[in-house]
């Protein structure tokens, strides 16, 4: 472990919150990503398309 | 000739541009951050008056500059959407609104973490640290006026109207340290004030920030793209469906 000082919880807190924060940002993105992808695809289950869409995700 | 604006104009186009580009600056923001980490942590001396609370400095910077750089992302975007009426301005500025709120929310955060060991205490009225903390509130301003109105259009403009307002707060919180005498340490330059070996650190982290949010922003763009097409086949289908429950009763009355 890397001796700190006296510090040391100021920092890791630091960095924890930001690693907390920005990996929370990347889950949100891909579940948000995720579901809009299944909504599309049941939407074109039931035969709703936009003109021109094919493939293009 | 159509410039790289005009073309990226086109939803389709930029959702098939982003998809290639994406898994490139995903990857350059996480090998720059492995690097940045190392050298943080490993590769850096402590500051002979800060001591080993420098190493917060690596990731207080980068939320710092981000905090501006993503209002101004949003303010171009803004502009673009109210003057060129471009296609994607809105796009842009809405996926961006969150990004920029969190990375204001992490640098107060650890502006105030390092200023406890530091200054004696987290949080001080302070000319740089208020206006910092005025941007992100409105940030969630921009966020809680675009979902307080159903309608998208108009949620569009009015939010476009207020951050072009609030496009303000950039220079005050640019300048506060020398308008104003604050707490806060005075702006920082990199070419003479920072030891080389802090200065390094510092830029490659605040690189692999800066390709983090472009990233994430990427894909927060794509994200409503393909929330708006969900929404857009919606409304195609229940009008559809209308169509041809008008078409029956017609057709059932005149029989």
């Amino acid at each position: 472990m890397i001796d700190l000082g006296p510090h040391a919880a100021f920092i890791w807190v630091s960095y924890a919150a930001v690693a907390v924060t920005v990996a929370g940002l990347i889950v949100w993105l891909i579940a948000d990503g995720r579901k809009q992808h299944s909504d599309l695809d049941a939407l074109e289950r039931q035969g709703v398309r936009r003109r021109g869409s094919v493939g293009v995700r | 000739m159509q410039t790289l604006t005009q073309r990226l104009a086109n939803p389709t186009r930029f959702m098939e541009l982003s998809a290639r580009l994406l898994p490139w600056i995903s990857a350059a923001s996480a090998i720059l951050l492995a690097y940045g980490l190392y050298l943080a942590f490993i590769d850096s001396p402590a500051d002979y008056q800060q001591g080993e609370t420098v190493r917060i400095m690596y990731i207080h910077v980068p939320c710092a500059w981000l905090s501006m750089m993503v209002y101004g992302v949003i303010a171009v975007s803004s502009f673009g959407l109210l003057v060129f009426r471009h296609p994607l301005a809105d796009v842009s500025a809405k996926a961006a609104a969150p990004l920029g709120a969190a990375f204001t929310f992490l640098a107060l955060l650890t502006g105030s973490l390092w200023g406890k060991p530091m200054w004696g205490t987290y949080w001080v009225w302070d000319a740089r640290l208020t206006s910092v903390l005025i941007l992100f509130f409105l940030y969630l301003g921009l966020i809680a006026l675009r979902s307080a109105l159903e309608d998208e259009g108009a949620a569009a403009k009015l939010t476009a109207i207020l951050a072009l307002v609030g496009v303000t707060i950039l220079p005050i919180i640019k300048f506060s340290v020398d308008w104003w005498n604050t707490l806060h340490q005075p702006s920082t330059d990199f070419t003479s004030t920072v030891d080389p070996s802090m200065r390094l650190p510092l830029l490659v982290m605040a690189a692999a920030f800066t390709l983090l949010f472009f990233a994430m922003h990427l894909k927060a763009m794509r994200n409503e793209i393909l929330r708006r097409r969900v929404k857009a086949l919606r409304t195609q289908a229940v009008a559809g469906r209308d169509r041809l429950a008008a078409h029956a009763t017609t057709q059932g009355a005149a029989e």
